[in-house]
């Protein structure tokens, strides 16, 4: 007889379910399987009604967020293996309410993450003519990292500030935003600070760290806003103590 | 086919579920006793202002064996609260010397280092 691995996983059909339970399935269990290779083996052959999002298999394109034992991860990057010998506990990622199954619904974070308009905000708009802008491996390096993040949202569901204030902006969005201020083609960080540096920005974290912990792209979020909050005091010091100077 | 989202609520014991949560309220817990002990500290001003004899009584507070353990919890607490700190400073002020960021661990090694020197200073000043 062959290995098999149990998955209970939380389902929620709007249409005949006023609440969510659990749901076990027995799959086959497979060294070089993770979570999502179990979920998708569910679906074709077992239970074609489990939704859930996925596409590349390959921790880019950020859509298989979900908690694996309660912890924030990708159905992707979390193998079988790690678990064997337990039952795998699978829900939809914490903090965010539930459309369907695994499916959470994301409006809140996509109108959040266009609130600190995350792209590069020039003074004035170059001609093409004028050719591209430079910029140094050096002047690269100081943001890449920030450029890693793919929109998982593990970092929310891990962090409990964005589940006690719904208005908080939240570590993805709030790390792009610094991503952007970092970039030394652009001049958007007083448009970006109106959000950003508001009660609801960086000041509603209190540095629980996280969202750091659990990305798997190593953006460290909770670092993003840690020196946004620096700068932005520096910010007010100087527009307290010199009125009227360019930060 | 109408949407029905389902909210789920955040229980109260949130900070219990997992250790990094519990570390966190722990850290965010420190403050209480550094302000028990600010004002431990202000009443000692204030009985020095009042002469000798409130200034005894005052030491002698601090020195009974409940004055020596509430300075020793209060300690513990400043102790894991400087500590929990100085492990997260690379990432809240990152240097970049000569275009090279500067390692985490060497960050981290200075604030512990400066924390023995200060500390050093306290005791010489002290006498003790």
């Amino acid at each position: 007889m062959s290995d098999t691995i149990t998955l209970e996983v939380l389902r929620y059909h709007p249409e005949t379910d006023s609440e969510p339970h659990f749901q076990t399935y027995t799959v086959p269990y497979r060294d070089d399987w993770v979570v999502l290779d179990a979920l998708n083996h569910i679906k074709d052959h077992l239970d074609a009604t489990l939704s859930y999002r996925w596409s590349c298999h390959m921790a880019v394109c950020g859509s298989c967020g979900m908690m694996i034992n309660g912890e924030p991860k990708l159905g992707c990057h979390a193998f079988l293996r790690d678990y064997k010998g337990s039952v795998i506990k699978i829900e939809p990622l914490d903090h965010f309410p539930i459309e369907r199954d695994l499916v959470i619904v994301q409006d809140s974070f996509m109108e959040k993450l266009s609130s600190v308009k995350p792209y590069i905000i020039e003074d004035k708009p170059k001609p093409l003519e004028e050719g591209e802008n430079l910029q140094t491996p050096g002047q690269l390096k100081v943001f890449k990292q920030y450029t890693q993040c793919i929109n998982c949202l593990l970092c929310y569901a891990a962090c409990p500030q964005t589940a006690l204030n719904d208005s908080f902006v939240g570590p993805a969005a709030l790390a792009l935003a610094h991503r952007y201020n970092l970039d030394s083609r652009d001049c958007g960080k007083d448009q970006r600070a109106e959000v950003v540096a508001s009660n609801e920005g960086i000041w509603e974290c209190t540095f629980v760290g996280a969202c750091s912990e659990v990305c798997p792209k190593h953006v460290d979020p909770a670092a993003a806003i840690q020196q946004t909050k620096l700068s932005a005091s520096v910010d007010w010091f100087k527009a307290l103590l010199l009125p009227g100077e360019k930060k | 086919m109408s949407r029905r989202p389902y909210v789920r609520q955040i229980e109260r014991s949130w900070w219990l579920s997992r250790r990094r949560y519990f570390v966190y309220m722990m850290r965010e817990a420190t403050c209480l006793f550094i302000a028990l002990y600010s004002a431990l500290l202000t009443d000692g001003l204030l009985r020095l202002s009042q002469g000798p004899e409130a200034w005894d009584s005052y030491v002698a507070a601090i020195s009974s064996t409940p004055g020596v353990l509430f300075q020793l919890v209060c300690l513990g607490f400043a102790a894991f609260h400087s500590v929990t700190w100085f492990a997260v400073t690379p990432k809240a002020m990152p240097l970049v010397v000569k275009g090279e960021p500067v390692p985490p661990k060497a960050i981290i090694g200075a604030h512990f280092a400066l924390w023995a020197v200060v500390s050093l200073i306290v005791f010489i000043a002290a006498g003790i």
